[in-house]
């Protein structure tokens, strides 16, 4: 069934009867050629783009829970494509230009709106350091621009200029960048794998990977074994947890990073902002509520709730930077579990067992790669070989000293 | 989260700096270590959901690096140590 204003003006004059639920819930298949596991928005992009630009073929997601109910549903919905490095910025650039052509694409509401966002300076250094990102940025095709004290001032005259630590003196904003409805790209997603025979398989818990003589044979789930001629893992913060099955340590980290959102306000911020210095950053949704963050809790957890020492640091950094938010009202504040590896970069790679593909290691920043997550994973799944924005990721990078460290700290996932 | 330090008591975890695995006291010998051991040591974790033995230095304490048992799905705080003593159990001079 495809959307259309049209039909929202047929089904309201018709009681709205004709609507029908947006994907099956199919009984597992005694075996696919692809499965992959976790459906939340880099699982479920793999299996759509799978299923559309690559190969007809049997494939399911395998999520434990529900669609939708990890990352992908509690992220504060950032995109861009601000990175430095050669090994990132083609491929954020690539992610950014799927968004921007995502909702004709899969026919859905994904309320993508590039409302800009804009990173603010502080000293001459942090100044030096910003025209070289936004200089990278534009090599390799994106948009960038400096902006002066007195622009910032245009268009958010309430910030605090002067403070006396952190003053205002200008600010990198890519205007392509913004936010997008989180829910929905996993349910645009989801809608567009089922359309295309994927078999989104909830409640499904992966429980162990059965591998034969060097090879995968498909994996063991709270729902019975399922056989599988190639299983891609896209798990987020459980990453170490499931590869753990296959005998396998990774080069990451399980933290938790929190999100809080205001009571509802008159429209005041129109973009994203960042005050990386004061360790905060806010939007505005549509319904008027601050989506605001800062930090993760910075030790290792699997709980899906931080710790009240980073609440009182966020409001710290909020109060620095944008004194008049001390009056709003906080009325939600969760947590969820990140995959932190060692130099802050994703990895999209094979295994040293064939058949078994990893996809995970997306800090804080995994949301805006949904996009091109899904279609490299995709494209790595049915070819065998990386797709060319996405040839960095490799797992042997720290065997090699190919790092990807946007940050340069170091092997300590808690700082990237 | 409250830290039960073995010297100093209950301590407010905001007083620690966190490394991470208390595996990371026991690092291979630089010159016979082989490239691959070294890359394990450096950059490979188990990450496991539950008990944790990790290293928290009290910098703005005593200076002290602690082994906290801790639970990484509930936060619990089982067990603190010194690492010095852990490092000598495990028969480093220091
Ligand atoms: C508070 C917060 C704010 C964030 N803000 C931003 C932001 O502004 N911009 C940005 O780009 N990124 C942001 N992120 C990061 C981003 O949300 C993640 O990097 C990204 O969502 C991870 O990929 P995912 O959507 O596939 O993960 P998830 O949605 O977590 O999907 C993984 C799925 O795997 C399932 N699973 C786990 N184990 C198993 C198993 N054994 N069997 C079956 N299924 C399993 C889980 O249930 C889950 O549904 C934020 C994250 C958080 C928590």
């Amino acid at each position: 069934m495809r959307y259309s204003g049209f039909r929202v003006i047929a089904e309201a004059l018709t009681g709205h009867k004709g609507w029908k639920p947006v994907w099956r819930d199919p009984q597992p298949q005694a075996e696919y050629d692809y499965v992959i596991i976790g459906g939340g928005g880099h699982g479920l992009a793999t299996a759509y783009y799978l299923a559309k630009e690559f190969k007809q073929a049997r494939i399911a997601v395998l999520e434990k829970g529900y669609l939708g109910g990890g990352n992908v549903g509690r992220n504060t919905t950032i995109i861009r494509s601000n990175y430095l490095l050669d090994g990132n910025e083609p491929f954020y650039e690539f992610s950014l230009k799927l968004w921007e052509g995502l909702e004709q694409d899969f026919n859905y509401n994904a309320m993508v709106s590039q409302r800009g966002i804009m990173n603010l300076i502080h000293t001459d250094a942090q100044r030096d350091a910003f025209t070289r990102r936004g200089n990278g940025m534009i090599l390799n095709g994106a948009d960038a621009e400096l902006l002066s004290r007195d622009q910032v001032r245009a268009m958010y005259p309430f910030l605090n200029f002067d403070n006396a630590r952190f003053p205002i003196k200008g600010a990198l904003t890519q205007k392509r960048g913004g936010t997008v409805r989180h829910d929905a790209v996993a349910w645009g997603y989801a809608r567009g794998a089922d359309s295309r025979g994927v078999d989104l398989i909830q409640q499904c818990e992966v429980t162990g990977l059965r591998i034969e003589n060097g090879r995968i044979q498909g994996v063991e789930t709270t729902r019975g074994f399922i056989g599988a001629k190639k299983v891609g893992v896209a798990v987020a913060g459980s990453s170490s947890k499931v590869m753990a099955h296959a005998g396998m340590r990774l080069p990451i980290e399980s933290h938790v990073l929190q999100a809080f959102v205001s009571e509802g306000l008159k429209p005041l911020i129109d973009g994203v902002m960042t005050f990386g210095a004061g360790h905060f950053y806010v939007s505005q949704s549509d319904k008027g509520g601050l989506v605001f963050g800062g930090d993760i809790d910075g030790y290792n957890s699997y709980a899906q709730r931080g710790n009240l020492p980073v609440i009182e640091d966020v409001a710290e950094g909020g109060m620095a930077l944008m004194p008049m938010i001390g009056r709003a009202r906080l009325l939600r504040t969760w947590g969820g579990i990140m995959d932190m590896s060692m130099d802050g970069s994703p990895i999209i790679d094979k295994t040293h067992i064939e058949g078994l593909y990893f996809n995970g290691g997306w800090c804080y920043g995994g949301f805006k790669a949904t996009p091109a997550s899904g279609w490299c994973f995709a494209h790595l799944l049915a070819k065998d070989e990386p797709h060319k924005t996405a040839t960095a990721y490799r797992f042997d990078r720290f065997m090699k000293g190919l790092m990807i460290d946007e940050k340069g700290q170091g092997a300590t996932p808690n700082l990237h | 989260m409250i830290i039960n330090h073995p010297i100093l008591g209950p301590r407010d975890a905001q007083e620690f700096v966190y490394l991470g695995d208390a595996n990371l006291i026991n690092r291979p010998d630089g010159l016979t270590a082989s490239p691959q051991e070294m890359h394990d040591y450096v950059y490979l974790r188990t990450n496991p959901a539950g008990e944790h033995r990790e290293l928290w230095y009290h910098e703005q304490g005593d200076r002290s690096w602690l082994v906290v048992t801790r639970n990484t799905v509930t936060h619990e705080i089982t067990k603190v140590e010194l690492a010095r003593d852990v490092a000598r159990q495990m028969g480093r001079s220091k």
